[in-house]
């Protein structure tokens, strides 16, 4: 007999709970210094993975790790199913196709405008017309309000507009997986908003998956407790229901080791010494 | 103090490590794709029609002041009519290479270093990678080939106006005519040691881009580190041209003579 809920019509598998970055029991030390041991985490598509923890605590050695920067000494990492952390550097390239990736302090290239920087990517791919990598170049620094810089030199933006465009050059080329590094470290308030309401747009209108590290309490929780929705034509930052909040997953670093591992809620709550000494 | 000595050891044998893998990576680099054309003529543009002023004004200079100080040893033996032969034999084989070396490793060796070091401490070279680019066929390739192509013809420059300046001072000063001058620079110079003039500015344009791209790509430790980067690269640049020439030279003369 069947019972009520499996007469449901067979559902079609959901992608947006595929998992997209496998983390597992990953170790790197330099010398005598141990910076991760014994990591392990997964990511699905569309969701956010927040990694907080102190500066030193091995946070950006992930990034830096996942995108083949640097090699593990131990564990593995897996992108989209294929195995990364033995890939040669060519077989990376393949890889990186679908990452983009935010530095610390931008690190756009200072030879290159605004507008080569962000099409960088699209324009080392063979076989798209210049006028066309233009136009998305275009379309992606309008997005953010920073299309009259497009043809300006990187050294003469502030701060906050160096990292919104490196946003826009990660996503250029439509990656379905962005690490952010650090992206509103040193930045004032307000601007940090802005380059947060960036992290949430790009997560919930192009279903990217993120990895925000950062140290700042405030973008992490901005980024976890609110959503991008269309509002009267518009797209509009708003805050998010529990169910979408709790779509956001937090890790918390210590010497390398994580420490904590939950939602946001679960990680106001919590009553471990370091959490609440980070929190305060 | 043992320690020390081999920890300096072990530093020496990891540089040179990694020079050597630099070396081979460009070299398979060249050979394939894809390939960075726009990047090659601009680095062409840059260290070779960028060089030329420096190069050539040194060239003019020391073929002045090797014409002057010649002829007057010269005068003891009554021989100052042919100072064109000296200055055309040494500049050809020795001193247009080596000075044109020693003008490319400030300038070229220094601006190599320095740009790719700035680019390492910004994290322009993981964002390159992380791209899906790789730096040594957008960044070493163009400097290398660069190097490679441009110290011969900047040599040839220097050696141009090298004898020019000599000739200026050899017939407004020392009053040789200038028949007799310009006829013993041509009666002084073998061949060979065309050949060697020519064959030795290719390998020491390859060593300073090299130099330069391996001493940048090391950088470490922020500015400091760039400044630190940019010294080394002058200083390694210059003694591998005074050195490479050596040996350079003692080949050549196996080879050619």
């Amino acid at each position: 007999m069947t019972h009520p809920s499996n007469a449901a019509a067979a559902v079609e598998p959901d992608t947006s709970d595929q998992v997209v970055i496998v983390v597992d029991k990953v170790s790197l030390a330099f010398d005598d210094k141990v910076v991760l041991k014994n990591v392990s985490f997964t990511l699905k598509a569309g969701h956010t993975k927040v990694i907080l923890g102190a500066s030193g605590s091995g946070k950006s050695t992930i990034l830096r790790l996942i995108v083949g920067l640097w090699k593990p000494d131990g564990g593995s990492i897996w992108i989209n199913g294929a195995r990364v952390d033995t890939m040669t550097e060519h077989q990376l390239m393949a890889v990186r196709d679908d990452i983009g990736m935010v530095f610390q302090e931008g690190a756009l290239f200072d030879s290159l405008s605004v507008g080569e920087n962000v099409g960088y990517k699209l324009y080392e791919q063979p076989g798209i017309p210049l006028d066309e990598v233009r136009r998305r170049v275009e379309q992606i620094l309008g997005f953010m309000g920073l299309a009259k810089f497009i043809d300006r030199s990187p050294s003469e933006l502030s701060g906050g507009q160096r990292r919104r465009v490196a946003i826009a050059r990660a996503m250029a080329a439509k990656p379905r997986i962005i690490l952010y590094d650090e992206a509103t470290t040193g930045l004032d308030p307000i601007t940090a908003i802005t380059v947060d309401e960036e992290i949430v747009k790009l997560r919930d209108v192009e279903e990217v998956a993120s990895i925000v590290v950062t140290h700042q309490l405030r973008d992490a929780f901005f980024v976890a407790t609110h959503e991008a929705v269309q509002q009267n034509g518009d797209l509009r930052v708003i805050p998010a229901n529990e169910q979408k909040t709790d779509e956001a997953e937090f890790i918390m670093l210590k010497d390398g080791v994580i420490e904590f591992e939950g939602n946001a809620s679960e990680l106001r709550a919590s009553k471990d010494r370091y959490l609440r000494q980070f929190l305060s | 103090m043992n320690s020390l000595v081999e920890a300096w050891l072990k530093a020496a044998v990891l540089e040179v490590q990694e020079y050597v893998k630099l070396q081979i990576a460009t070299v398979r680099s060249i050979f394939s794709r894809p390939f960075y054309f726009r990047d090659v003529v601009e680095q062409f543009d840059q260290i070779g029609i960028g060089s030329m002023t420096v190069v050539l004004m040194a060239g003019f200079f020391t073929g002045a002041v090797l014409v002057l100080q010649t002829g007057i040893t010269l005068d003891k033996f009554g021989a100052r009519p042919f100072v064109g032969q000296i200055v055309s034999a040494s500049f050809v084989k020795e001193l247009g290479p080596v000075l044109a070396g020693l003008m490319l490793a400030g300038r070229v060796g220094s601006g190599i270093a320095a740009e790719l070091g700035s680019m390492v401490v910004t994290d322009q070279i993981s964002a390159l990678r992380a791209l899906g680019t790789d730096p040594i066929r957008k960044l070493v390739v163009p400097r290398v080939l660069a190097g490679f192509f441009m110290a011969p013809v900047l040599t040839v420059l220097a050696d141009a106006l090298g004898i020019i300046g000599g000739w200026l001072v050899a017939a407004f000063q020392l009053r040789v005519p200038s028949g007799l001058y310009w006829t013993s620079i041509y009666d002084a110079l073998y061949i060979q040691d065309a050949w060697m003039g020519l064959i030795k500015p290719f390998v020491l344009g390859y060593v300073i881009a090299t130099v330069g791209c391996h001493v940048g790509l090391r950088t470490r430790g922020g500015t400091q580190g760039v400044g630190r980067a940019t010294t080394n690269a002058v200083v390694a640049s210059s003694v591998a041209v005074i050195a490479v020439d050596f040996f350079i030279t003692r080949l050549l003369i196996t080879l050619l003579f």
